[in-house]
């Protein structure tokens, strides 16, 4: 198929439209908006539902009414916003429904700024609202990346009945690139047994409500812990870049790993053994990767646009705490290669390596 | 006497409403229109939380359970999806006029062809009889223990007030305070819901209903409630059809 040149936001809308996805409810915030402009024409043409609503809340909370009708639903915000989303990201957690929802991130926390930052793992890791969640969280790091993800996403969804986050930043939202769309398919919204439509007679009471008030207390744990067990074993997506015989490894997510990128090519230039392990789910965190690793590496420095270094526990984690973590955070600017190297050569040197 | 009940209500099922509420007898109501109108198999109830989403467990209806608050914005979504079925969003009075109010607002703008059914009993019901946007100056509650004083607590809210010179489809106010209001009131649930078939729009539909338990009546045997009912509630709260946009076939 051909290439054509398009920003990440509209890559994103477009395929999530050829995903099946035909219902869109949002509000605007930058650096989100392109994919709410896009949807307001794009689904009038595929005949699906654009609704600009009266704040994030009514838009998360119309996907949920949507997915419980068996749609697949979208919405997308931005830092302040997606904090507003929470409500409804843990009400499809609790209620068993699929649905998929993007942050294009922003720095700082409350108002921040409108460039690309990467604060919001933790809130996107860690569950964000209220109860016992996570959801799956994909982090696109191209424009192509973030087409490929958003046709994924709703299929993930649907397979475990769980909401499904794609983490961009501004930088992925907004930059132009050639991308390949995938091909167009349609949703059928009765291919699931559980969707809400009038109860036909014979059919048992479909209640889409808290989980456990159906299954009982009793057997809700060991249900949605078999829930979060599959996701773990079936949903790590990460690449590794030079990591065979690296001794020190980056591990960036994102823009911060564009230019991890480019730092592992200057520092082979120049003799260091430095590789690259890029999270492509921030949840489940790609343990796998950090499993196949060999025995030679000494340490991991995780770079990120953070002030706090938010990744950091998630690398001691995944590598037992057997080697250090070093953390080189930026805030408002996109890390530098070079300086990636200079804290690379540092650690190597023996050095500790923090923000 | 025969007992007749529409098959979409379970008989066999307590609802967990106290004595002397409203909530069964609208059920019941909502249960009759939908029957009346042949609309069993396209039925979807969207409720919000509290008392009135007990009703998902004394009915057959496939059910929506939205947050509180979010009644209507997510009935709208369904219907959305699904515009050959029949949705009612079932908030309370603090789910569409207080926390919920901004979603009441707008899905009245965009006139989503839904109906959105608000029991209004002046209180936030099953946490224990707060103040509600309804409570009526003067009335006494578990937050406004010296009566609710407008000044202090701001004034209560009227929805026609707000949404009568709206152009949605249909905007009434009805009660369970006696036998005839009863029947004027289900007529009216008739209407509503003719209308969203007729794909007329937005209609609201508040029916004041008695909470005994909240208002200080907890044993009501001689009928306490409802006399405050038509004494306060319906004075405050007058009754009516205030917006009839096309009519209706059915009146």
């Amino acid at each position: 198929m051909e290439k054509v040149l398009m920003k990440g936001n509209e890559a994103f809308a477009e395929a999530c439209i050829r995903a099946g996805c035909r219902f869109f409810s949002g509000y605007p915030i930058t650096p989100q908006t392109e994919v709410l402009e896009y949807m307001s024409w794009r689904m009038e043409q595929v005949g699906g539902q654009f609704i600009q609503t009266e704040s994030e809340l009514a838009g998360i909370n119309m996907v949920f009414g949507a997915a419980a009708a068996g749609a697949r639903a979208l919405t997308t915000s931005s830092g302040p916003g997606f904090s507003l989303k929470q409500e409804g990201i843990s009400y499809l957690c609790g209620t068993d429904l699929p649905a998929v929802i993007a942050d294009v991130m922003r720095i700082g926390s409350a108002l921040g700024e409108i460039f690309q930052g990467q604060g919001d793992y933790w809130q996107l890791t860690r569950g964000g609202g209220h109860g016992d969640y996570r959801t799956v969280v994909l982090a696109p790091a191209s424009v192509q990346e973030n087409a490929d993800l958003a046709y994924i996403a709703f299929d993930i969804a649907e397979k475990y009945r769980h909401p499904v986050i794609i983490a961009s930043d501004a930088a992925i939202g907004q930059m132009v690139e050639p991308v390949e769309l995938p091909p167009m398919r349609e949703h059928d919204i009765d291919r699931y047994d559980w969707v809400i439509r009038g109860r036909k007679p014979g059919e048992e009471q479909r209640r889409m409500k808290n989980v456990f008030y159906r299954m009982g207390a009793d057997k809700y744990p060991a249900f949605l812990l078999d829930k979060y067990r599959r996701m773990e074993e079936n949903e790590q997506r990460w690449e590794s870049l030079a990591v065979e015989d690296a001794e020190l490894v980056l591990v960036a997510y994102g823009i911060s790993s564009r230019v991890s990128k480019e730092a592992v090519k200057l520092a082979r230039s120049r003799g260091i053994p430095l590789g690259l392990i890029r999270p492509i789910s921030l949840w489940p965190f790609p343990q796998k990767a950090f499993d196949a690793l060999g025995g030679q590496v000494k340490g991991f420095l995780c770079v990120e646009m953070s002030i706090l270094g938010q990744m950091v526990d998630d690398v001691v984690l995944a590598c037992g705490n057997r080697v250090p973590v070093g953390f080189y955070g930026e805030f408002s600017q996109v890390p530098e290669p070079e300086i990636i190297v200079e804290r690379a050569a540092a650690m190597l040197n023996g050095k500790e390596v923090q923000a | 006497m025969k007992l007749s009940l529409p098959d979409s209500l379970l008989r066999d099922k307590s609802s967990g409403w106290c004595p002397g509420c409203g909530h069964g007898i609208i059920t019941r109501m909502v249960a009759e229109a939908v029957e009346e109108l042949g609309l069993e198999e396209n039925f979807i109830l969207c409720t919000d939380v509290a008392c009135g989403a007990l009703a998902a467990y004394v009915t057959k209806w496939n059910v929506i359970g939205a947050a509180h608050g979010r009644t209507i914005i997510a009935a709208a979504g369904a219907k959305r999806v699904r515009p050959d079925q029949i949705v009612l969003a079932a908030p309370g009075d603090g789910s569409a006029y207080s926390i919920g109010i901004e979603s009441t607002i707008h899905c009245a703008l965009r006139n989503e062809n839904i109906l959105a059914l608000v029991v209004n009993n002046c209180v936030f019901g099953m946490t224990g009889g707060q103040m509600s946007p309804e409570s009526l100056p003067g009335q006494k509650t578990t937050s406004s223990p010296f009566g609710r004083d407008p000044a202090r607590n701001g004034a209560p809210f009227d929805v026609v007030k707000t949404l009568g010179s709206y152009d949605i489809a249909y905007l009434a106010r009805g009660s369970v305070s006696s036998p005839a209001n009863v029947i004027r009131t289900g007529k009216m649930i008739r209407k509503a819901l003719q209308k969203q078939l007729d794909g007329q729009g937005f209609c609201l539909l508040e029916i004041l209903s008695p909470c005994p338990t909240n208002w200080g009546f907890p044993d009501d045997r001689a009928g306490k409630a409802l006399d405050y009912m038509r004494q306060q509630q319906e004075v405050f709260y007058p009754l009516g059809e205030f917006i009839d946009k096309e009519g209706s076939k059915d009146a």
